[in-house]
């Protein structure tokens, strides 16, 4: 049987997602049987490959980088999912966004520091205004919430995308 | 002047990435390592009640949660002006342990074997922990039981694995049940044998690594690790110790309240990642590292048994003082042997089923400061109330931190070695990431960063022109 091509990424967010995603414990054996990770913080991909089956994403969308690369996710792979809260909703990277990113800079790193006072702004990407879901920026298949999603709605949404079903969340999930 | 740029650094806990410069013979002239996102958790949590603190900065890191809420919850136990109950302060220090256990097994296993099993050198499309799925899957498995072992333990005590809501100002908010107990003692045994047969089966094979070992970061550093009174390593409570390069003390016990005494923070142009310094030395000669290594190297012992014999065969296989960085891979493994150890010993001790396990009070300080070892090293959380508790100002010190200016300069010495401009080869490249994997940074931690891991090399010309490019 052809294995799925399974991709999973980490933009703004705190990578609990994908921990709950390692929480399935031993059924990531059976995973890793049926399914070719192609892409994501465990594997060495050097760039976002092309025709990806399902891609998970995990943070909201925060920077000029978030947003490129959410583009070229979207266009790449046939089913995009949301998971966890911060995907979904904005969650936590949101609640910067009632503050101008100069103020939020200005306070780490020139009243925050006691050397070298300045804003970092070699090699490193944009902040954008706001830290926005994922929907906002591209079109999301499927919207898996939580803060994290429970290891066992993430295994079943697995599940049901390996057998090529749409899985039904009904009463398996909640926010936070 | 060439340019080659690794980017996103892959299997760390963050997103990184290396720009590598060469001359025009092809060899490396300097390196830049930056942090590339930041979230702001000190801004945006003014103004909310100090009481919300943990879960809040529990969401900086969902690998190492229970750290954040350990040191907001002590922070948070200064502003009320309260010491937890006795079992209370227990049961923190075990679900600590736990996570310990959980951490270094995934820093181990889940990211850095592949390097050492699959080798540096391998296939990038396998070198990975599906790849070691594949071709050993008994280590696979270890990995995957011994990082399920801890979060169990979590599970048990908190209900939950990942941002759980069981650790708050004063303690924590349920006993521990008799059968979640027995539970726990009756894995230990299987955790156990598992851990011993890896640091077993590591020290069989990290004398093939001599190459590594000798150029990976080894440039002496001071360190700093948290003791207890009688200068054994502690993980949950202590006081911080300064050790300079040659392993002399510079700073015995370093409270968590004067923290700002010793510790600076520089910011750099060029990383999202803020450079903490030694302040009594300034910055940059005030460079230390924190962590497993760092913390065998300031440590006296463990006070447990296993790990204390590791811990002198350690130290006469590596040295008194350890600088190699890729020793944080053996110090790893020893300090999982002992926080499965110290669970044992914790619930061996009939005070861990107490039922008066949380302190209640309201605002009695103004400020508070909360200090831990997390499992990449001290954690520090700092914050201003006003008197209706709501924060007034924050700050965190995160373990990556501390590590920033080792690993940057760790970066250079490991690229002047094995790259070769002329040749590049993405081995070469993959042995600079290892560097950085070494020290398990945590930069979902350290900037409240973020990552997409994957990798794309890049070499370019002075004119920004592609010339050559891996992937």
């Amino acid at each position: 049987m052809k294995k799925i091509r399974l991709a999973t990424v980490w933009l703004d967010g705190c990578a609990g997602c994908h921990m709950s995603l390692l929480d399935i414990d031993e059924a990531i054996l059976n995973v890793a049987a049926r399914a070719e990770v192609v892409y994501g913080p465990l594997v060495d991909a050097q760039e976002f490959p092309k025709a990806v089956d399902v891609t998970l994403i995990e943070g909201a969308i925060s920077s000029q980088e978030d947003l490129e690369k959410v583009n070229t996710i979207r266009k790449r792979s046939k089913l995009v999912v949301s998971l966890g809260d911060c995907a979904v909703t904005g969650n936590v990277p949101a609640m910067r966004n009632q503050i101008a990113p100069r103020k939020l800079l200005e306070r780490i790193y020139i009243e925050g520091a006691q050397e070298n006072k300045g804003i970092p702004t070699s090699g490193v990407p944009a902040l954008l205004r706001q830290a926005v879901p994922v929907h906002q920026v591209v079109k999301v298949d499927l919207h898996v919430p939580g803060c994290p999603p429970p290891a066992s709605a993430i295994a079943f949404v697995v599940g049901e995308l390996l057998e090529g079903r749409v899985p039904n969340l009904t009463g398996k999930v909640k926010f936070g | 002047m060439k340019k080659i740029t690794i980017d996103p650094v892959t299997r760390i806990e963050g997103h990184a990435k290396i720009d590598i410069y060469l001359d025009d013979a092809g060899h490396v002239a300097d390196t830049n390592f930056h942090i590339t996102q930041v979230r702001g958790f000190e801004k945006f949590t003014e103004g909310r009640p100090f009481y919300e603190m943990p879960s809040i900065t529990a969401r900086i890191c969902g690998i190492c949660p229970v750290s954040h809420l350990l040191a907001s919850s002590k922070a948070c136990d200064a502003i009320m002006a309260v010491v937890p109950p006795e079992t209370g302060a227990k049961l923190r220090e075990l679900v600590h342990c736990a996570q310990f256990v959980q951490s270094h097994a995934l820093s181990f296993f889940h990211l850095s074997a592949p390097d050492l099993l699959l080798g540096f050198d391998s296939d990038p499309a396998h070198r990975n922990v599906f790849g070691l799925i594949e071709q050993n899957p008994e280590m696979a498995k270890a990995g995957v039981m011994l990082r399920k072992f801890g979060q169990q333990i979590i599970e048990g005590l908190a209900k939950e694995r990942v941002h759980p809501s069981w650790i708050v100002p004063g303690g924590v908010n349920a006993p521990l049940a008799p059968a979640v107990r027995d539970r726990i003692l009756a894995g230990l045994p299987a955790a156990r044998a598992l851990a011993d047969k890896t640091l077993a089966f590591f020290k069989t094979v990290v004398d093939q690594f001599q190459e590594e070992i000798a150029n990976f970061g080894t440039a002496p550093t001071m360190c700093a690790g948290m003791v207890d009174e009688g200068g054994g390593l502690q993980w949950y409570d202590g006081r911080l110790k300064f050790k300079d390069a040659e392993g002399a003390t510079v700073s015995a016990g370093m409270q968590a309240k004067d923290y700002a005494s010793f510790i600076g923070e520089a910011s750099l142009r060029d990383s999202y990642l803020k450079a903490p310094y030694y302040k009594p030395l300034s910055y940059p000669a005030g460079i230390y590292r924190v962590g497993p290594l760092a913390r065998l190297n300031v440590a006296d012992g463990f006070g447990t048994p296993a790990a204390d014999r590791e811990l002198a065969e350690y130290r006469q296989r590596c040295g008194p003082v350890v600088h190699s960085a890729f020793h944080y891979h053996y110090a790893r493994l020893i300090e999982l042997l002992h926080g499965l150890e110290k669970i044992e010993r914790l619930l061996a001790d009939p005070s861990i089923l107490g039922t008066h396990v949380r302190a209640h009070a309201a605002v009695n300080c103004l400020e508070g400061v909360g200090m831990i070892e997390a499992p990449r090293g001290v954690l520090i959380h700092h914050y201003k109330v006003n008197e209706q508790g709501a924060i007034t100002w924050a700050n965190l010190i995160v373990a990556t931190g501390h590590n920033n200016l080792a690993i940057n300069r760790g970066v250079t010495q490991v690229a002047k070695h094995f790259i070769d401009g002329g040749k590049l080869q993405e081995g070469m490249l993959n042995r600079v990431s290892a560097l950085v994997r070494a020290y398990d940074p945590c930069f979902s931690c350290s900037t409240h960063a973020d990552g997409t891991l994957a990798m794309q090399i890049t070499l370019r010309g002075p004119d920004g022109a592609v010339i050559d490019r891996l992937g």
